[in-house]
C-alpha cells in the first residue's frame, strides 16, 4: 500500500512539469502572461512531493525508498523496462531539482516580465524539468539516457531562447552537439555493459559485476565504465568538453541557474553517483584526473573574465570538476555532498548575478543606452548600496563558495580535497597533481569570486549615470535570493548531529552513507584514508581560502596592487592572455576539428555528387550513348544505308536503264518478243 | 470478406483512377477537383481497409494460416499464382502505404497542372506499391514492382522541378537496372527449384537445396548478389544512392514524400521477404558486408547531408543515413545473441517504418516552406540568379514568424536526429544495439551518426529558423488547416512510437522470429 | 512437192514477211496488213496438218474459217482505231501515238 501512493507520488512527481509543459505550449496563447500560475501551480505540488520523499531520507534506511519498474517494449528475448529507483540520494536530489526549479519559476516571472515570448518560456522550464526528474528517477541506464538526451533537448531550447540573437543560436547549437559527443560514448558504454552484463537497469548491473561478469576481463569494464562517464563529461561539462557551458550564458539568467548551475550539469556527477559501485579503479582514475585538470583549468580561466556570467559559468565549470575529482578518488559521499551545497550557492550566485543584470539592463534601459553590455562587470561597481539584499546573498554564497568555515562549500569542499589528499597518500607518484589542482583551484576560486564581488559591489561606481539609475529587483526576485543564500550556511547539512562549523557530520552523512564499489576498489581503505586526510586538508584549505581572499582584496579592493601591472607582467610570456582566451580551446577545436570537418562534409558532397555521380555514374550514361551513337551511325551508314539502300539503287538502276527499252514503241516490243522466242527455240534445239 | 481484403487494398486505387475517365469526358480537364476528390476518397477507403486489415490482424499467424490469404491458380502453365498474404513483415509497411497515400493527395491539392494525369498516375503508383508489400509471389511482385516505376516516372517527370527530365530518366534507368538484376534472380530461383515455382512460400523450403553451379560459382550465391543488386539500389545501399538525391529533389513534394516514405523500404523490404528467408546460407556469409555498408551509409549519408544548402537535398541525404541504419540492424540477424539479433532485426523493420513516417514529415514541411518562398535554400549557391545574394543564408530568423510551422519542423528535426520520447530513437539504438552484439567496431564507427545526423538538422534549423528575422520574409504566412491535416497525424503517430512503441514490436516480433530462426538454422 | 515440208516453208515465210511488216512498219495500215500475214500463214498450217493428218476431220479447216472471221473483225475493229488515231494525232504512223509513254 505504502509502496503504491510512493508510486503515484513519483509518477506525479515526473509528469506534473511535462503537464505544466503541456498546457503551456497548447494553450500558451490564451493564456498568456498568466502562464506562471499554471507552472507555480504544478512546479509547486513538484516540490511538495519532492519534500515528502525527502522526508523519508531521515530514516538513514540504506533500502530504497522506492523501486519499481514496468516493461516498456520487448521483442521477446530483447525487452527494455523502465522504472523509478529513488533511495537517499535521489530524494536529496529531487528536493534540490524541485527547489530550485520551483524558485526559478517564482524569480523568471519577474525577470522574464513582458518577455514575447512568456509562456514558452515557462513551458521550456516544465518540459526541462520533468527530464530533469526522469534522469534522477531512472531506475536504468537506458532510462537515465532518454532523460538526459531530452534535458540536452530542453538546454537546446532555453539557452536558444532569445534565438534572435546570432550568439545565443550558436551557443545552443554548441551546447546540444557537445553534449552529444559525450552522449555517443554513454551509448556504447551501455551497450557494452549490456552485452555483457544482460541487463540495463542499474541494480542488475551491479549485481552482474558482483557475480562476476566481468570476472576474466576487467579492462572491458574499465572502457565500458568511461564511456558511460563520457555522457557526464559532456553533461557536467567536463574537459575536454567544457566548451559548451560559457556558451551557453547566452540564456535568459534564470535558466543559467537553474541548469547550467545546479541541475542539468550535475546530472553528470548524479550519474557518476548511480553507477559508482561499477567503476573499476582505474576508470576511477581517469575520472580523477578529468575533474582535477577541469577544476583547475576552469578556475584559472575564470580569473581573467570580465562578464558576470562568465565568471560564474567557469567557476561551475571548475567545482563541476570539483566533484567528478572527489568521486573520482572514491570520496563518493564529498562527491554528491558538494553536488547539494554547490546547488544551492550557485544558484543563489547566478540568481544575483541575474538580479543585478537585470537592474542594469533597465537602468541602461532608462538611459537609451544599447551598446554598454549589461553584464561587463567593468561597468558596475559600488553597487553593494543601491541593492543590499542582492550583495549580502551574493556575498553569502560567495563565502560558501571560497571555503569560508560556517558556510556549506566550506564543508563539502574540504570533504572532495581531503579525498584527493589521501588519494596521494594511497597512489604517490602522479596522484600529487590531484591535491594540486584541487587546493591550487580552492585559491583561484577564493580570488576571483572576490574579484568579482569587489567589483561589482565596492569601489566607486564606473558610470554615474547608470549607477543612479540602479534599483533593487522586486520580493519576487530577492525572495529565492534570500531562501538559497540561508541554505548556503553550513548549519543546515549538519543538522541534527552537530552545529559544530567544522565537522560535517549531520543528517547528510547519515543518509549518503558510502557505497560498496563491487568492481575492486576497497571503499574501507578509502574512507580510513579520508579520515586521516580530514585535519590536513582542512588545514590547507582554510590557508588557502585566505590567501585567495587576501590577493583579491589587495588587487581589487584596496588596490596596492596593480592588477593591470601583474596582467602585463604575466602576458611576457602570454599567461594572461592564455587565461583570457580560455587556453584557446575553442580556437583549436574550430581550426583543428569544426573547420576541417566543414570542409571534409564540403568535399565529400563534391566527391559524391560533382565526380561520383555526375561523372561516375552519369559516365555509364555518357558511355551507353556514345556506344549506341556509334551502333545506331553503324546500323545506318553501314546497314541501313549500305545494304538495304543499295539493294533499292541496284534494283533502280536497273529500271532507269531498262526503262529505255520501254519507249512505247510496240514493233520495239514485238521486236524482242519474236527475238526471245527465237532464242528459246534455238535453246530449245540444243536439248 | 476476409480473403477479399487484400485484393481490394491493392485493387481499390486502380478503380479509382478508373472511375476517373467517364469524368474526364463529361468534365473535361479544366475541372481538378472532381479528381482530387475521387483520389482522396479512393485513398482515404483504402486507409480503411488498412485499418481494418490491421484491427483483425493476428501477428501469431505464418502466411499459411492467416485468414486473409488469397492463393489463385494465374497462369497455370508456368504455376505463377495469385498469392496475397499479409504477415508481421508487410503489415506495417501496408499502414505506412495507405496512410502515406492519402496524406500525400491531401498534400496534393494545389496541383493544378493536369490534375486527371497526376491523380490517376499516383493512384496506380499506389496500387503497384500496395501489391509490392502483398505479393507472396515471386513474379506477381515482380509485375507490381515494374508496375510501380513507370507512374513514377511520370510523376517526376511531368510535376516535377526544372531538371525533371534529367531526374525522372535517371530513377527510371537506374531502378530498371536493377529490376533486370532481380529478373535474372528471379528465373535463376525458378528453373533451379523443384518443383519450379515463383511461390516465396514455397522457396523457402525448397531454395536451401539449390547446389548447381555457373562458372565455377555456387548459382544461389549470384541469386543473392542479383537480388542484392535490385534491392540495393532500390534502399539505396552506397554506392547506389546517387539518384536518390536528384530524384527527391525534383519530385513535387508529395512523390518525394511517397519515395522517401515507401519506395526506399521496398529495398529492404526485399531483402527481408526473399533474400533473407530463401538464401539463408548468404546471408550469413554477406552479414558483415551488409553491416558495413550500412555504417558506410551512415556515416556518408549524414557527412554529405552537412554539406547541402538545399534543403531538400538534405533531407534526401539523411534518408541515405538513415536507412543505413535499418542496413546494420538486418546484418545482426547472424548475432549469437538471442536478444541481439532480436533488437537488430525488429529495430530495422521499426525503423523502416519510424523513417517513413519522420521522412514524410521532413518533406511535406521543406514543401510548404516551398510553397510559400518558392525556394528551399538554405545558403544562396554561387550561381544564384541574383549574384548579390549567392553566399548568403536564403532565410533566418523565420521561427518567430512562423511560430506553430516551426514548431512542427523543430520536431521533424529532432525526430530525425534521434531524439529520444521520437519514435526515430528507439529503432536506431535497438538498431546499434543489434549491431553491437556482432560487429562491435564498426557499430562504434556507426554511432558517429548520432552525432554527425545532429550537425546537420541543427545547421540548418539554426541557418533558417533561429537569428535575426529576414526582412524579405517578414509577411510569410504560417501553417494553414490544410497543410496540418497532413502534418498532424504523423506528429502524432512519431510521438506515440516514441514513446510507446509496444504495438508496433507486438506485430513485427513473430515474423522478425520467424526470419531469425530461418537464418540461425544455417549457422 | 506434195508434202508438209513445203507448205510449212511457205507459211514460214509468209509468217516472216508479216512480222517484218508488224515490226518495220511505221504505218498503222500496212501494220495490219502485216498481221494479216501472219494470220494467213496460220491458216495455211491448218490446212496443211489437217490435209496430211496431223488433225481429226475437218478441224483444221473449222479453225481456219474461224481465223479468217476473225481477221475479218479484227481488221474491222483495227481500222476503226487508226481512223480514230488519225482524228485524234493527225497521223497513221503508230510512233505518233505515244501517250503511254513515261
Amino acid at each position: 500500500m505504502m509502496d503504491n501512493s510512493n508510486l503515484t507520488l513519483a509518477l506525479l512527481n515526473l509528469f506534473l512539469p511535462l503537464l505544466s509543459f503541456s498546457i503551456l505550449i497548447l494553450f500558451g496563447k490564451k493564456i498568456g502572461d498568466k502562464a506562471h500560475l499554471v507552472s507555480l501551480v504544478l512546479i509547486g505540488g513538484m516540490l511538495a512531493i519532492a519534500i515528502r520523499f525527502f522526508s523519508n531520507v531521515f530514516h538513514y534506511g540504506a533500502e530504497p525508498i522506492l523501486e519499481t519498474s514496468i516493461q516498456w517494449f520487448t521483442t521477446g528475448k530483447f525487452s527494455v523496462d523502465l522504472g523509478f529507483l529513488i533511495n537517499n540520494v535521489a530524494a536529496i536530489m529531487l528536493l534540490v531539482v524541485a527547489l530550485i526549479s520551483f524558485l526559478v519559476h517564482l524569480y523568471s516571472v519577474e525577470y522574464m516580465k513582458d518577455d514575447p515570448r512568456y509562456s514558452r518560456y515557462f513551458a521550456f522550464l516544465g518540459i526541462f524539468t520533468f527530464s530533469m526528474n526522469g534522469i534522477v528517477l531512472a531506475d536504468s541506464l537506458v532510462m537515465m539516457y532518454i532523460f538526459w538526451e531530452l534535458v540536452g533537448l530542453s538546454s537546446y531550447l532555453l539557452i536558444g531562447f532569445w534565438f534572435e540573437k546570432e550568439s545565443a543560436a550558436n551557443a545552443s547549437k554548441k551546447a546540444f552537439l557537445t553534449n552529444r559527443v559525450g552522449d555517443i560514448g554513454m551509448f556504447i558504454g551501455i551497450m557494452i555493459l549490456f552485452f555483457e552484463i544482460g541487463s540495463f537497469q542499474i541494480s542488475g548491473l551491479i549485481e552482474g559485476v558482483q557475480n562476476g561478469a566481468f570476472s576474466g576481463d576487467m579492462t572491458l569494464l574499465t572502457i565500458a565504465g568511461v564511456l558511460v562517464f563520457m555522457g557526464a563529461v559532456g553533461k557536467s561539462a567536463q574537459f575536454p568538453l567544457h566548451i559548451w557551458l560559457p556558451d551557453a550564458m547566452e540564456g535568459p539568467t534564470p535558466v543559467s541557474a537553474l541548469i547550467h548551475a545546479a541541475t542539468m550539469v550535475a546530472a553528470g556527477v548524479y550519474m557518476v553517483v548511480r553507477i559508482f559501485p561499477i567503476l573499476t579503479p582505474d576508470a576511477l582514475e581517469i575520472i580523477a584526473y578529468v575533474g582535477g585538470i577541469t577544476a583547475l583549468i576552469a578556475a584559472i580561466i575564470a580569473i581573467t573574465q570580465n562578464d558576470i556570467k562568465r565568471v560564474l559559468a567557469y567557476s561551475t565549470v571548475s567545482q563541476l570538476g570539483y566533484m567528478i575529482m572527489a568521486l573520482g578518488v572514491g570520496a563518493y559521499q564529498a562527491g554528491f555532498f558538494h553536488l547539494t551545497t554547490h546547488a544551492m550557492f550557485k544558484a543563489c550566485l547566478f540568481l544575483c548575478s541575474g538580479s543585478v543584470i537585470h537592474a542594469m539592463h533597465h537602468a541602461l534601459h532608462e538611459l537609451k543606452d544599447h551598446d554598454t553590455d549589461p553584464q561587463d562587470m567593468r561597468n558596475m561597481g559600488g553597487l553593494r548600496d543601491k541593492m543590499p539584499i542582492t550583495f549580502w546573498a551574493m556575498f553569502i554564497s560567495t563565502l560558501a563558495i571560497s571555503g569560508v568555515p560556517f558556510f556549506s562549500g566550506f564543508l563539502s569542499k574540504d570533504a572532495v580535497l581531503a579525498g584527493s589528499l589521501s588519494y596521494y597518500h594511497h597512489h604517490h607518484g602522479w596522484s600529487l597533481f590531484l591535491p594540486i589542482a584541487g587546493f591550487g583551484a580552492a585559491v583561484i576560486t577564493a580570488f576571483y569570486m572576490f574579484r568579482l564581488i569587489f567589483m561589482t559591489f565596492f569601489g566607486n561606481s564606473q558610470n554615474k549615470d547608470i549607477y543612479s539609475h540602479v534599483h533593487e529587483s522586486p520580493f519576487k526576485m530577492t525572495f529565492p535570493l534570500i531562501l538559497l543564500a540561508t541554505l548556503s550556511f553550513a548549519i543546515f547539512f549538519t543538522l541534527p548531529s552537530t552545529i559544530n562549523p567544522f565537522d560535517s557530520h549531520g543528517w547528510f552523512t547519515h543518509a549518503v552513507p558510502m557505497v560498496e564499489n563491487v568492481a575492486g576498489l576497497n571503499m574501507h581503505e578509502v574512507e580510513e584514508g579520508l579520515h586521516h586526510a580530514h585535519h590536513s586538508a582542512m588545514m590547507i584549505s582554510l590557508a588557502v581560502a585566505g590567501i585567495g581572499i587576501l590577493m583579491a582584496i589587495l588587487f581589487y579592493l584596496s588596490k596596492s596592487i596593480d592588477a593591470k601591472k601583474v596582467a602585463n607582467t604575466l602576458n611576457k610570456v602570454k599567461l594572461y592572455n592564455l587565461s583570457f582566451n580560455k587556453f584557446y580551446i575553442d580556437e583549436i577545436y574550430n581550426i583543428l576539428l569544426y573547420k576541417p570537418f566543414l570542409a571534409f562534409s564540403w568535399l565529400c558532397s563534391k566527391l559524391d555528387w560533382d565526380l561520383y555521380d555526375q561523372k561516375f555514374i552519369d559516365g555509364w550514361g555518357w558511355i551507353t550513348i556514345k556506344l549506341s551513337d556509334k551502333s545506331g551511325e553503324a546500323d545506318y551508314n553501314w546497314l541501313d544505308q549500305k545494304i538495304v539502300d543499295g539493294c533499292g539503287r541496284l534494283t533502280q538502276y536497273f529500271g532507269r536503264n531498262l526503262k529505255l527499252t520501254q519507249n512505247g514503241v510496240v514493233q520495239n516490243y514485238l521486236l524482242g518478243g519474236i527475238m526471245g522466242l527465237l532464242l528459246l527455240i534455238i535453246i530449245f534445239q540444243q536439248f | 470478406m476476409e480473403s477479399s481484403i487484400l485484393t481490394l487494398l491493392i485493387f481499390l486505387p486502380v478503380a479509382g483512377a478508373l472511375l476517373m475517365l467517364p469524368f474526364a469526358k463529361l468534365y473535361g480537364k479544366e475541372n481538378p477537383h472532381i479528381y482530387k476528390w475521387i483520389a482522396l476518397v479512393t485513398t482515404s477507403l483504402q486507409l480503411v481497409l488498412a485499418w481494418v486489415l490491421y484491427s483483425n490482424f493476428n501477428p501469431a499467424m505464418s502466411i499459411a494460416e492467416s485468414p486473409f490469404t488469397v492463393q489463385l491458380d494465374w497462369i497455370t502453365h508456368f504455376n505463377i499464382q495469385y498469392y496475397l498474404g499479409v504477415d508481421g513483415l508487410s503489415m506495417p509497411m501496408v499502414l505506412l502505404t495507405a496512410l502515406l497515400s492519402c496524406i500525400c493527395i491531401i498534400a496534393s491539392w494545389n496541383i493544378e497542372k493536369q490534375a486527371l494525369g497526376y491523380f490517376s498516375l499516383f493512384l496506380l503508383l499506389d496500387a503497384g506499391m500496395m501489391g509490392v508489400f502483398l505479393s507472396m509471389d515471386f513474379f506477381l511482385f515482380y509485375i507490381f514492382w515494374e508496375v510501380m516505376l513507370l507512374p513514377m516516372y511520370f510523376l517526376i517527370g511531368i510535376w516535377g522541378g526544372p531538371q525533371r527530365m534529367y531526374a525522372a530518366i535517371k530513377f527510371f534507368l537506374y531502378t530498371l537496372f536493377g529490376s533486370v538484376f532481380m529478373l535474372l534472380a528471379m528465373l535463376a530461383l525458378y528453373y533451379y527449384s523443384d518443383p519450379h515455382t515463383f511461390s516465396l512460400i514455397t522457396l523457402i523450403q525448397t531454395a536451401g537445396s539449390i547446389d548447381a553451379e555457373i562458372w565455377g560459382m555456387s548459382v544461389k550465391y549470384l541469386i543473392w548478389i542479383s537480388l542484392f543488386i535490385g534491392f540495393a539500389i532500390k534502399v539505396p545501399v552506397f554506392p547506389f544512392h546517387t539518384w536518390l538525391p536528384l530524384a527527391h529533389v525534383e519530385a513535387p513534394t508529395a512523390i518525394s514524400v511517397i519515395l522517401a516514405g515507401v519506395l526506399l523500404k521496398m529495398g529492404t523490404y526485399g531483402l527481408l521477404r526473399i533474400s533473407y528467408p530463401l538464401l539463408p546460407s548468404e546471408v550469413v556469409n554477406f552479414s558483415y558486408i551488409l553491416a558495413v555498408l550500412g555504417v558506410i551509409n551512415i556515416i556518408w549519408g549524414a557527412v554529405n547531408a552537412i554539406a547541402q544548402i538545399d534543403m531538400k537535398k538534405m533531407v534526401a541525404y539523411s534518408s541515405v543515413s538513415h536507412m543505413g541504419y535499418v542496413l546494420l540492424g538486418m546484418a545482426a540477424v547472424v548475432s549469437e545473441s538471442p536478444e541481439g539479433a532480436q533488437a537488430g532485426l525488429n529495430g530495422a523493420l521499426m525503423q523502416m517504418f519510424n523513417h517513413g513516417t519522420i521522412t514524410a514529415m521532413l518533406f511535406l514541411l521543406v514543401g510548404m516552406i516551398y510553397e510559400r518562398a518558392h525556394h528551399r535554400w538554405i545558403i544562396f549557391p554561387q550561381d544564384y540568379k541574383q549574384p548579390e545574394l549567392a553566399g548568403q543564408i536564403a532565410f533566418g530568423g523565420i521561427g518567430a514568424k512562423v511560430p506553430v510551422y516551426t514548431a512542427f519542423i523543430a520536431m521533424a528535426f529532432f525526430a530525425g536526429l534521434g531524439l529520444p520520447a521520437m519514435s526515430g530513437f528507439i529503432s536506431e539504438a535497438m538498431c546499434f544495439i543489434g549491431g553491437f552484439s556482432v560487429f562491435r567496431t564498426l557499430t562504434i564507427i556507426g554511432t558517429l551518426g548520432i552525432l554527425l545526423n545532429a550537425i546537420y538538422f541543427l545547421r540548418a534549423y539554426q541557418r533558417i529558423f533561429l537569428g535575426p528575422l529576414n526582412e524579405v520574409y517578414k509577411d510569410l504566412t504560417d501553417i494553414t488547416g490544410r497543410e496540418l491535416i497532413t502534418i498532424i497525424p504523423l506528429a502524432i503517430i512519431v510521438l506515440w512510437f516514441g514513446v510507446y512503441p509496444a504495438p508496433l514490436l507486438n506485430m513485427i516480433a513473430p515474423a522478425m522470429d520467424g526470419i531469425i530462426q530461418i537464418v540461425q538454422s544455417v549457422i | 512437192m506434195d508434202s508438209l515440208q513445203s507448205y510449212l516453208t511457205i507459211a514460214a515465210m509468209l509468217f516472216s514477211m508479216g512480222i517484218y511488216g508488224v515490226v518495220t512498219r511505221k504505218n498503222a495500215i500496212a501494220i495490219l496488213m502485216g498481221i494479216e500475214l501472219i494470220l494467213n500463214s496460220a491458216n495455211i498450217n491448218f490446212i496443211a496438218f489437217n490435209r496430211f493428218g496431223g488433225m481429226q476431220n475437218l478441224d483444221g479447216h473449222v479453225f481456219s474459217i474461224f481465223v479468217i472471221v476473225l481477221a475479218a473483225a479484227e481488221a474491222a475493229v483495227a481500222l476503226a482505231i487508226v481512223i480514230n488515231l488519225f482524228k485524234n494525232v493527225g497521223s497513221v504512223d503508230v510512233d505518233d501515238a505515244d501517250l503511254l509513254k513515261g
